[in-house]
């Protein structure tokens, strides 16, 4: 194969049949691909989860993660939370002329591990080529299709007074990480990212058959976006700020550059509203499970106005505003 | 650490009763920032009110500079670069973000030494660095123009708006306010010293102390104001140990020294201040953008003004707070702000509203 994506890759002829035989199917490889039908036909139940997302990060390989991983984990992690099994993803790629062969293999190798570690197929997919300049290097979406198995179903995604909200493990880790690698900040050991398929770890709670009100990954506007989807005009969110976990170097990162862990992107981590009477027993099980052993209970719903307060360390509330626009990093 | 504040909370109020109307003035917006997330006006009595100054280095900077900057960002062959609170000033319709969403090659730096770095990597190209803050960041500016000059970067420049708080205190307090104490900025003295603000007490006659950032260190130099006021004493005492000295960071003032000279500068807000601004000194005049690109700034003018109705010059002097203001919350926004200190995240307005106006 050539060693730098061209033209020809997108046009469906023999450079884009090289492409999907010796790069795209042995490393998806799966009996729903490889026929290369039009679409592909796959097992289902009568309800299904389905999702998309579209991912543009830069760069596109950062400690912890790559946009592979990430592309994978994202679409998966909608699915999971929503109640469902994730089963199948669609892979559908825009590259720019010129891309390197040789990073297209990382990242789609990295793709294959991750649908791996997630249990999903890689069954369908697409490649387009845009001329250099038109794009910067590559974009990536993914559609995913979740079932519902043992006669689970979709979570009603409502919290009600009384429920504790768990944080599944730190948070902020993916968006600082991003952030110090994209502005070449050189924090010494680097950040990591947590990147991951978060759907093992939530089988787990679903297995237990807990009661579980609402449960979503807290991605673009961090934990504070989550917690003001959830919030309605009858209630309030508490949240214990003492209790939110933050990684150390997370924490001084964010401090330096003055942002709030509870407004940056997460990418492996899950919030629970979960019944009182369950907390605990939810919280032990995720804690049973490495990606979980940091959670934690960090706050409440109560009756309330539709608002979501922070009690400090010190015991005085502040309120959480809704996150705006892009976090820029500031001054002193 | 809480049981201690509870006891300062408690000094706090039993000295405050004797007082009346005590209004204390921060001039840091870290202070600004701290103050709204521990939401320390929970824990003081009614009487004693916090208000902040010119303490945000990205709001009191004049409209003028915020223009020749735009004006500069602007031009085909400059790399911008420049702190992220810079970025949603607005300048009329526009702003630095509004250039970056265009494309425009701006660069958010977390250093004023990347600027180096970014001229390195493009040779080719104008790289111009927004000198913007206090004497925290100016240290580094000066670092910046040093190591420029070191290496004989030609492709390299600064636009300097550093400017110095004393000054601005003096000119703000001087002849009498409603300010009865002053809660001195922890960064800005580990650089100059505690000493720096002894002038505080000598000449303005107003008890001052030195503040840390956590919640128990701002409460105990509050504590410590309302002491002296209570006991009628006008001292300067330094409150934050652990990182201030009396005389400051030595290397720093010395690079200070090396690379600017004072000169009158113009605070938003406030007007020209005698000696407030920090020049580049002649020696190092090939790295000053306002020299390199004189022709081109030549025609900058500020023709755009303030947002009507917009108060960030009285909240810069202290005399309101930002929810006074009719746009508060509703036409100024983080991410869309008529005035400098909704965009800088360390300015009042964004405190206020990020914590909850």
């Amino acid at each position: 194969m050539e060693e730098r994506i061209t033209l020809a890759h997108g046009a469906g002829g023999e450079a884009y049949r090289e492409l999907v035989q010796e790069l795209f199917l042995p490393a998806y490889g799966n009996e729903m691909l490889e026929p290369l039908t039009d679409a592909a036909i796959c097992s289902g139940s009568s309800v299904i989860a389905m999702t998309t997302d579209s991912f543009v990060v830069k760069p596109l390989f950062f400690p912890g993660g790559d946009l592979g991983r990430l592309c994978v984990s994202g679409t998966v992690n909608d699915l999971a939370v929503s109640g469902a099994c994730p089963k199948y993803i669609s892979v559908g790629m825009i590259i720019e002329a010129g891309f390197a062969m040789e990073t297209l293999r990382r990242l789609v190798a990295s793709i294959a591990a991750t649908a791996r570690e997630a249990g999903v197929s890689v069954v369908t997919g697409d490649t387009k080529v845009v001329e250099g300049g038109a794009a910067d290097g590559i974009f990536i979406n993914t559609a995913g299709i979740g079932v519902f198995l043992n006669g689970r179903k979709p979570l009603a995604q409502k919290i009600a007074p009384g429920d504790k909200i768990i944080i599944t493990g730190y948070m902020a880790s993916h968006g600082m990480a991003v952030l110090a690698a994209r502005e070449n900040m050189d924090f010494n050991p680097p950040i990591e990212s947590d990147v991951a398929p978060l759907s093992a770890l939530i089988d787990q709670v679903l297995q237990a058959d807990s009661a579980i009100n609402a449960m979503r990954d807290p991605t673009r506007g961090g934990v504070a976006a989550t917690l003001f989807e959830w919030v309605t005009p009858e209630t309030d969110i508490v949240i214990e700020e003492q209790s939110l976990p933050v990684r150390p170097d997370v924490a001084a990162a964010c401090a330096i550059l003055g942002m709030d862990p509870l407004y940056i992107a997460n990418e492996g981590i899950v919030l629970l509203s979960v019944p009182a009477r369950d907390a605990e027993s939810v919280l032990r099980i995720l804690q049973s499970v490495e990606r979980g052993k940091h959670a934690a209970i960090i706050g409440e719903v109560r009756e309330g106005g539709g608002s979501v307060y922070a009690l400090t360390e010190y015991g005085t509330h502040r309120r959480i505003m809704m996150p705006r626009g892009e976090l820029l990093p500031r001054i002193c | 650490m809480k049981t201690e504040l509870e006891a300062m909370k408690k000094n706090i109020a039993g000295l405050a009763e004797s007082l009346g109307q005590v209004t204390i003035m921060e001039v840091c917006g870290t202070h600004t920032a701290s103050i709204r997330k521990y939401a320390i006006r929970e824990l003081l009595p009614g009487n004693v009110k916090l208000v902040s100054g010119p303490g945000c280095p990205v709001c009191v900077t004049p409209e003028q500079d915020i223009a020749a900057a735009i004006t500069l960002a602007e031009r085909e062959e400059v790399v911008f670069a420049c702190f992220g609170d810079m970025m949603r000033v607005p300048w009329g319709e526009r702003s630095l973000y509004s250039l970056y969403e265009r494309g425009k090659d701006i660069r958010i730096v977390t250093s004023p030494l990347d600027a180096l770095r970014i001229a390195r990597e493009h040779p080719g190209r104008e790289v111009v660095y927004f000198g913007i803050g206090f004497e925290t960041t100016a240290p580094l500016t000066a670092a910046l123009i040093e190591a420029a000059d070191e290496c004989g970067m030609e492709n390299l420049s600064v636009f300097c708006a550093h400017k110095t708080i004393p000054p601005a205190i003096m000119q703000l307090l001087k002849g009498g306010s409603s300010i009865a104490a002053l809660l001195c900025p922890g960064h800005v003295a580990t650089i100059i010293g505690a000493q720096a603000f002894a002038f505080v007490a000598d000449e303005l006659k107003l008890p001052a102390a030195v503040a840390g950032f956590e919640a128990y260190e701002i409460m105990a130099a509050l504590l410590c104001l309302l002491q002296m006021l209570h006991r009628g004493e006008r001292k300067c005492v330094n409150m934050y140990p652990r990182a201030v000295t009396e005389q400051g960071n030595r290397v720093a003032l010395a690079l200070l020294d090396q690379v600017f000279e004072p000169c009158d500068a113009i605070w938003r807000g406030l007007g020209e201040i005698e000696g407030s601004g920090l020049r580049i000194k002649e020696r190092y005049r090939k790295f000053d953008a306002a020299c390199k690109f004189k022709t081109v700034l030549g025609g900058v003018v500020d023709g755009a003004g303030e947002a009507p109705g917009c108060i960030c010059a009285r909240i810069l002097r202290g005399q309101s707070i930002p929810t006074d203001c009719p746009h508060f919350g509703g036409a100024c926004q983080p991410e869309r702000p008529l005035g400098p200190c909704m965009a800088s995240s360390e300015g009042s307005c964004a405190a206020y509203y990020r914590y909850g106006g």
